[in-house]
């Protein structure tokens, strides 16, 4: 049996790229990114991993490069953060319907202005609905998991899509955790050589990237939809492949406690930790609250989450990012979306944290859960920030 | 002549990629956009190729060495009059299209 | 080896490639479009086992709207401006896939192919990272016909002085453009890369043979190929090729390859034409006036007589 080893969380997802046999990286730095790519252009370098290293200008031109990568049959990885993100904002829209497998991490932080380059969802949440499918790591070791995770499943030729690895920037990428690094001949044995499902090759011309006018352009959206959606099976069966090989089981949706809960708090990311402790403490103290931590973002994994919070009486939704201009964050937007025309819902209470990198702390969920309570006796109009200086 | 193939598919139908084949605008017939058509005199004609070279729709064919003429092909040609004004022997002549 | 002794295979009126053009008919270009002649005889010139990405534009749209294409080689387009970094992409992938014995052993150029507003303006930082990275098989082609013609006639940094545009309309107050052309082969050139050129598709020949070479050398090329717009030009469309030999032959637009930073004039024009012969039969220039040719030709001129200073300072060094 293999022994953990302290590894920086940024060096662990490199380490995993390695692992993968990446064939192309194009990367530009941007905080809290840049231990990722420094650590795989450091393992280019060294000859520990056989890829292109392709230092573009700028973000716009790494997911340009991977996008022309990709479609060259190259396995193809980057990582950015916040604006990184945003800058590559024009490019995340061709590469799904174009069907290129590219896996991203995203080192997830806030948008300026004001400028501020600690951890919060505004990035991620700002592309969600372009055509990526989505994982929220937690730990160190997840999304080490997430990224070899990542190539299986984008790379299936059911889905073919691009695919964003979340880890919350510095309290996760740049924390040093416990992580069990496997050996190159057990990721071997999971994931299979990169066989592209379309590729520029001139044995076997194709042109990509065509124009799509209003006869086709409703269709060419759908069927991308359609792939994304049809997706999660792959995901789920991926996860069990995964447990097989490694050990390691995953859900769509992970539940902690949730079981004769009464509140359940629904999060992403790395707090998730956190709010377990509260949790553990809010049970010793009587109160039955569970938390549901969404893996899987996209394609959102509607039937386990409804599942996962059948029972409870009050949800909180605990979100990293504001949607400016409506009453309710990202997440909670979505959840009340789904749960709307069910016969029993729960109340649906929505609170926003830890925006920018302020710390998200045990209080801070033990004061959401009360919050949650009490929306039957005094309900929310709007999300709650916590902890706003008014 | 058939003009444009259709570009309507359903969901299901569409290519993998939204890729398209090599050459495949060879479907597309240009020449009905035509007003006017060069029309040659192969006694004046010297086979310089000038018209197959500066065709910007790639219409002429080279008919070979007995022949020794290029021949446009009238599904694509645009009628733009290039190979009339830039052929040095003037045997191209741009004529009103039919209608 | 040196740039300047890498051997091609060069087109000759004899040797004049017949086979069916790499770009298939069918394309939508406007009737006497130059641009599309001169990507014709580029594609023409190195056939099909090349890879070409395009940026947005008239020859994008025009040439692949769903389901037709009329490429015959592997193509790509993604956005506006970044065909650069695309090809880059493209590139580099080729290279570690031959090296680890997945892809195809030839070296296959990769073409990024893109409008004056593509390069020079909305692309220029793309076309600067990727030219430096220093790409081996990488060939940037700017077809400039001097303005946005694909979203109606705009102005960008490549529209001639005094050309009326949509953007740059004549009027009372205004010549139209204002500003001189933007020098894209010599900033292209200040990256140090081993070729850069301007082709005009009116000299098909010195077109067809500066790719051909781009092709042959390793290490990023850079063309700057002249591409006549009967639509945005107010021109004629029988026109393409007799403008392009007037504007080379005005010395508008001079002939010249800048191979490992020795200076070459392809064609030298001793006895320039008057530009405005150039100018009389394009709609766009047809307010310009008699002083307005005049500050035109002196300045074509003093830039025409820097490039000769440069390939006399400059030359390529003779065969050993």
């Amino acid at each position: 049996m293999a022994k953990p080893i302290g590894l920086e969380v940024s060096l662990a997802v490199a380490e995993a790229v390695k692992l993968c046999d990446t064939d192309v990286v194009a990367a530009y730095p941007i905080t809290p990114q840049t231990h990722i790519v420094e650590h795989l252009s450091e393992l280019v370098a060294n000859g520990e991993l056989d890829a292109a290293y392709i230092p573009v200008e700028s973000e716009q031109s790494a997911m340009s490069s991977c996008i022309g990568s990709s479609a060259a049959g190259a396995r193809t990885f980057t990582a950015t953060s916040s604006q990184g993100l945003a800058l590559m904002n024009e490019m995340l829209f061709i590469a799904p319907p174009l069907r290129l497998p590219i896996v991203m991490a995203i080192a997830n932080r806030a948008l300026s202005a004001p400028i501020n380059i600690w951890n919060d969802h505004s990035d991620i949440m700002s592309i969600r609905d372009v055509g990526w499918l989505a994982l929220f790591a937690e730990t160190g070791q997840e999304a080490l998991d997430m990224t070899i995770l990542g190539f299986k499943i984008a790379e299936d030729h059911r889905v073919s899509l691009p695919i964003t690895i979340n880890l919350d920037g510095f309290t996760l990428s740049h924390f040093i955790e416990p992580v069990l690094l496997p050996t190159k001949e057990e990721v071997a044995k999971f994931l299979p050589p990169f066989k592209p499902l379309v590729k520029l090759d001139i044995a076997n011309p194709i042109s990509m990237g065509l124009l799509g006018g209003p006869e086709s352009y409703t269709e060419a959206r759908k069927v991308t939809d359609d792939i994304l959606v049809a997706s999660k099976p792959v995901v789920i069966e991926a996860f069990n492949d995964f447990a097989k090989v490694f050990g390691r089981e995953y859900k769509v949706i992970e539940s902690y406690r949730t079981e004769g809960a009464d509140t359940i708090l629904v999060m992403m990311g790395s707090i998730a930790e956190t709010a377990m402790t509260a949790i553990d403490e809010l049970w010793d103290a009587g109160k039955k609250v569970g938390v549901v931590r969404i893996r899987l973002w996209r394609p959102f994994p509607v039937e386990e989450f409804k599942e996962a919070i059948k029972g409870a009486k009050n949800l909180a939704v605990i979100d990293r990012a504001i949607s400016m201009g409506v009453p309710d964050a990202p997440v909670a937007l979505e959840v009340k979306s789904l749960l709307y025309n069910e016969k029993v819902r729960p109340f649906i209470s929505n609170y926003v944290v830890g925006l920018g990198g302020r710390d998200v702390t045990r209080d801070d969920f033990k004061y959401i859960s009360g919050r949650a309570e009490e929306f039957s006796t005094s309900p929310q109009t709007q999300y709650e920030l916590v902890g706003v200086l008014e | 002549m058939k003009k444009e193939i259709d570009a309507i598919m359903a969901v299901k139908d569409l290519p993998i990629g939204f890729t398209a084949k090599p050459g495949s605008s060879l479907e597309f017939k240009t020449g009905d956009w035509r007003s006017q058509r060069p029309k040659l005199d192969r006694e004046k004609c010297i086979y310089c190729g000038f018209c197959y070279i500066y065709c910007p729709d790639g219409v002429y064919q080279d008919m070979g060495k007995d022949e020794k003429y290029y021949k446009p092909d009238f599904d694509y040609c645009k009628g733009c009059g290039i190979c009339a004004h830039e052929c040095p022997k003037k045997c191209i002549e741009m004529v009103l299209e039919e209608v | 080896m040196k740039a300047y002794e890498t051997p091609y295979e060069k087109v000759t009126a004899k040797t004049f490639p017949k086979g069916p053009d790499a770009l298939a008919s069918g394309h939508r270009a406007c009737q006497g479009c130059g641009e599309v002649l001169a990507l014709r005889l580029l594609l023409k010139a190195l056939g099909t086992d090349i890879i070409c990405v395009s940026a947005t534009g008239c020859m994008e749209v025009c040439t692949a709207p769903f389901p037709q294409s009329s490429w015959r080689m592997p193509w790509i387009h993604v956005a506006f401006e970044n065909a650069a970094a695309v090809a880059s992409g493209v590139e580099s992938a080729s290279h570690v896939l031959r090296r680890k014995g997945r892809g195809t052993d030839k070296r296959v150029p990769v073409l990024a192919i893109a409008g004056d507003g593509g390069t020079a303006d909305i692309g220029i930082q793309a076309l600067s990272g990727a030219l430096e990275r220093y790409h081996e098989d990488f060939i940037y082609i700017c077809l400039d016909n001097e303005a946005y013609m694909n979203t109606g006639i705009q102005r960008s940094s490549e529209t001639p002085f005094g050309a009326s545009t949509t953007t740059s309309p004549y009027g009372s107050k205004s010549i139209g453009q204002t500003t001189w052309k933007k020098d894209m082969p010599a900033i292209a050139a200040a990256h140090g890369i081993p070729y850069v050129a301007t082709a005009n598709p009116a000299f098909h020949l010195d077109l067809m043979n500066k790719i051909r070479r781009a092709a042959a050398i390793k290490g990023p090329a850079y063309l700057h190929v002249y591409a006549p717009c009967p639509t945005g030009w107010r021109l004629k469309p029988e026109l393409a090729v007799e403008i392009g030999k007037l504007a080379t032959n005005t010395r508008i637009f001079p002939l010249y390859e800048v191979i490992d930073g020795c200076y070459v004039m392809n064609r030298k024009v001793d006895e320039p034409k008057p530009v405005e012969d150039y100018f009389k039969l394009q709609g766009r220039f047809r307010h310009l006036k008699q002083e307005n040719f005049d500050y035109i030709r002196e300045r074509v001129n003093a830039e025409y007589d820097r490039l000769i200073t440069l390939t006399q300072t400059f030359p390529v060094p003779a065969a050993s």
